[in-house]
């Protein structure tokens, strides 16, 4: 914690005035002396710095309970060394009471107190209303001592007391240096912690303040041990890749991307935060991409796939190569992945229907492996039943469909912006059109397929099936 | 005993064959290889809006999907919903208990979710019928303050606490799915990334965690930190987590070496790491410090390059929206009044970019 490490900053220049005010330096001294000493060039960070320090209470102003620092000809006086932080003050709120019944007793202008101090004092009274004569005579002793010191050295002490009690009772509205987060108030956090009075009171019935409690660590078991041990035998064999690469690959990631990044690099037309003018979003939104999109889809098949336009045209790439039941399966476990709980059975039931059972009429093209094991997985049906056949077939995707779908014509053309003439577009989509519904049809019939590729699966439940691929749609037997 | 010293020792030997290993790997460091790289350039964002209408400390915020609406938990018991771009309130939900330390957007933006020391999750529809926002579900198994809430979808949420343990939840029955249990200290926050496969977790055993959601099993384990790791988030490729601590320094582990990759520190920054955000891109940092200010870093060569300086007390909350325009800082402000009563005023702040850095 920042009072821990920075007790005892070094400031010792100090002007004194000797005629009213003792022992006081500006806040332009301050400052100029942070500057030089520390090496700060700018002055906004050298008053920050000095803030800070301010509202922990090493220095503070003499005529304001706000605990800030100004580069002006403000006058500030250094805490005595007793009040630091550094030495873990935690005072209670005897002491406080102690304290500001001492001030209603000493007959001062200067020091009666302000609005939220005496109510403050007026809870403090309700509070304590048992103890109230034991305060007061603590607050009336105090007095007393005061009265027999130096005149000018009660002025610097009764100024220093007022910024000890400023850190730890702020006023309103300030920053309360002291607060920690409530999270970790449980733990121990300062062992030197200092449980005294300021004013050397010793109070029995000061509770154990309960968020001090330490908490003794478990001791390890057996079982501990083993399971360490296990996880160690994993880390260790697992394959690591080279720092050089890793470094590598994060360098090339960022610089590919920077160009997307808005707080690198200022986007196009512009910024809507700094423009207002949300043509960018709508850009972004629409079903039309522009050049710059469409080039993001060829960094990798996950950022075309995160882009909705993306998905639209490399499913219709797909289409024209009929192997959209790749992309169709995955979507559809993604979206199975996002379902409520008391549909994921029912949905995942489908899309094993539709993609990979027997006779599925959008059959995808899995490994054996991957097979058998969605088929137990499917016995009983979760979210992540087609985790296995997914990652093969994204990584199928990935490999040989999307390499393709970054030189076809329909994401080229998409690059470059280039135009189709209205006659070329009309045939193409109409000849799509009919292919799709000619596959669509398919049912597997016992003929051969010729020129597809027979997947090779377990043999034995399928006599004479083949299943249908994507080169496969000149199969003779299109029904229906 | 002999039994419980041979282990010991067994794990120990493991530990210095990992050492051994990952030395072996670390053929070459990150400042090394990014020397020829570019420097950033001074990075200068500029507050666009100001949101305020909370009344006490703000301890979290996430943006929606959207990129244009984000929540906001306040310990005055209030969960508020802005639309940032007019920095109006498009939803003020008030709180059973006020002591809210997390909240989180639905990704599909109809719903938000929060917790603190009640030790439970309160999840809220925003779209409900009448257009009243009402409390969905109550998440309570844990025994310790809730610490972050991540949904995964609108069916499933993960959550931290202090209790230890992470949870995996299933909204619709409002039950726990899965418990992630390992860390030895508090879990402070925690990260989902893109893929929904995995997590990360940072705790106050100064460790960051990956876990895998469907086995429930931590597969790798981040050390380095000197003291509670407080903020965690991925790097954008999904190969690598940034942490902050409150030893003040902000660390970037890389998943598939296993280990540091390179460490954000200063030696004039002294005070700990309360939250942390990448860029789009990932190759600024930013991160909100104790000593009220956010630090940006230059990701590849691990320098300051810029400073957001505009709060007046401690940043609690970082996010940078999901299309990387705009970042939100919420923190523990006290809005300074002339000596009146007039209580807290806090306020978030919306940076964006200001103008092209220059080399």
């Amino acid at each position: 914690m920042q009072d821990e490490k920075t007790g005892g900053v070094p400031i010792r220049t100090v002007k004194s005035f000797l005629s009213k005010i003792p022992s006081v330096v500006s806040g332009t001294d301050i400052v100029q002396w942070l500057m030089k000493n520390l090496c700060i060039d700018d002055t906004a960070e050298a008053i920050h710095l000095g803030s800070l320090i301010a509202a922990h209470g090493y220095f503070f102003p003499i005529s304001d309970h706000v605990l800030t620092l100004k580069d002006d000809g403000t006058f500030y006086r250094f805490q005595s060394p007793y009040f630091w932080p550094s030495n873990c003050w935690e005072p209670e709120n005897t002491d406080y009471a102690i304290y500001l019944c001492k001030r209603t007793m000493q007959n001062k202008a200067r020091l009666e107190l302000a609005d939220y101090e005496a109510e403050n004092l007026a809870r403090l009274q309700r509070a304590f209303a048992r103890k109230w004569e034991f305060i007061f005579m603590q607050a009336e002793a105090q007095v007393k001592i005061d009265r027999k010191k130096d005149k000018v050295e009660r002025k610097i002490l009764d100024s220093q007391e007022r910024a000890f009690w400023d850190v730890h009772r702020p006023v309103p509205g300030c920053v309360n240096t002291t607060e920690m987060d409530i999270r970790k108030c449980r733990r121990e956090r300062n062992p030197h912690r200092v449980r005294k009075s300021v004013y050397g009171v010793t109070d029995e019935t000061q509770a154990q303040n309960p968020a001090n409690t330490t908490q003794t660590a478990r001791k390890p078991t057996r079982e501990d041990v083993q399971k360490e041990i296990s996880f160690l035998n994993t880390q260790l064999d697992r394959h690591c890749i080279k720092m050089s690469k890793v470094a590598d690959s994060l360098m090339g990631y960022t610089e590919q991307f920077m160009e997307y990044d808005p707080l690198v690099s200022s986007p196009e037309p512009s910024n809507p935060w700094i423009s207002d003018d949300a043509t960018y979003w709508d850009l972004e939104a629409s079903k039309d991409p522009n050049q710059h999109r469409v080039k993001k889809w060829g960094f990798s098949l996950d950022e075309a796939l995160r882009d909705p336009a993306g998905r639209e045209q490399f499913l219709k790439f797909l289409e024209s190569e009929f192997s959209s039941e790749n992309l169709r399966f995955w979507l559809a476990v993604q979206d199975l992945k996002r379902q409520p709980l008391q549909d994921v059975a029912t949905r995942a039931q489908e899309i094993w229907q539709e993609f990979l059972a027997e006779g599925a009429p959008s059959s995808i093209n899995l490994d054996s492996h991957s097979y058998e094991v969605t088929s137990q997985n499917i016995k009983d049906p979760g979210r992540f039943s087609f985790e296995d056949a997914q990652e093969h077939i994204f990584k199928l995707m990935k490999s040989d469909s999307y390499s393709r779908f970054l030189r076809s014509s329909i994401y080229q053309d998409l690059l470059l912006a280039r135009k189709k003439p209205e006659s070329e577009q009309g045939r193409r989509t109409s000849l799509e059109k009919f292919t799709r519904s000619v596959v669509t049809c398919v049912h597997f019939t016992h003929v051969p397929l010729f020129p597809g590729e027979v997947v090779n699966r377990k043999a034995s439940h399928w006599p004479n099936a083949v299943l249908l691929t994507r080169r496969g749609w000149w199969t003779a037997g299109v029904r229906r | 005993m002999g039994e419980m010293e041979q282990l010991r020792k067994e794990a120990e030997s493991l530990k210095d064959q990992i050492t051994a290993a990952r030395k072996a790997v670390a053929d070459a460091t990150l400042p090394d290889t990014v020397s020829s790289t570019a420097v950033v350039g001074r990075v200068q964002l500029k507050t666009r809006k100001t949101l305020r209408g909370h009344l006490a400390k703000i301890y979290a915020m996430h943006w929606a999907t959207d990129a244009k609406l984000c929540v906001s938990a306040s310990q005055d018991g209030k969960l508020i919903v802005w639309d940032t771009l007019t920095t109006n309130k498009v939803n003020a939900i008030p709180l059973k208990s006020s002591w809210v330390m997390t909240c989180a957007y639905a990704p599909s933006g109809n719903m938000v979710a929060c917790g603190g020391l009640d030790n439970m999750c309160s999840i809220y529809n925003l779209k409900g019928k009448d257009g009243n926002v009402k409390v969905m579900r109550e998440l309570a198994a844990h025994t310790g303050y809730l610490s972050c809430c991540r949904f995964l979808s609108d069916s499933e949420i993960i959550t931290s606490s202090g209790d230890c343990t992470c949870l995996l939840w299933d909204i619709e029955t409002g039950t726990q799915k899965t418990t992630f249990a390992g860390h030895l200290g508090d879990c402070m926050s925690l990260a989902v990334p893109g893929d929904f496969k995995t997590f990360v977790s940072g705790a106050c055993d100064f460790t960051a965690k990956l876990w895998d959601i469907r086995d429930s099993n931590c597969t790798h384990t981040f050390s380095g930190h000197e003291s509670d790791v407080n903020a965690i988030a991925f790097f954008p490729n999904g190969n690598a987590v940034i942490t902050g601590s409150d030893d003040a320094t902000c660390k970037l582990f890389d998943l598939r070496s296993d280990q540091e990759l390179i460490t954000y520190q200063d030696s004039s920054i002294m005070c700990g790491v309360t939250s942390i955000a990448p860029s789009l891109s990932g190759r600024l940092i930013l991160a909100g410090y104790d000593d009220f200010n956010v630090n940006i870093w230059d990701s590849l060569k691990a320098e300051r390059v810029g400073v957001l300086a505009g709060h007046d007390n401690r940043v609690s909350c970082i996010g940078v929206s999901t299309d990387g325009m705009a970042c939100c800082t919420g923190s523990w402000d006290s809005f300074l009044p002339s000596f009146s009563f007039k209580g807290q005023d806090n306020v978030m702040r919306l940076c964006k970019q200001n103008k092209q850095q220059y080399l």
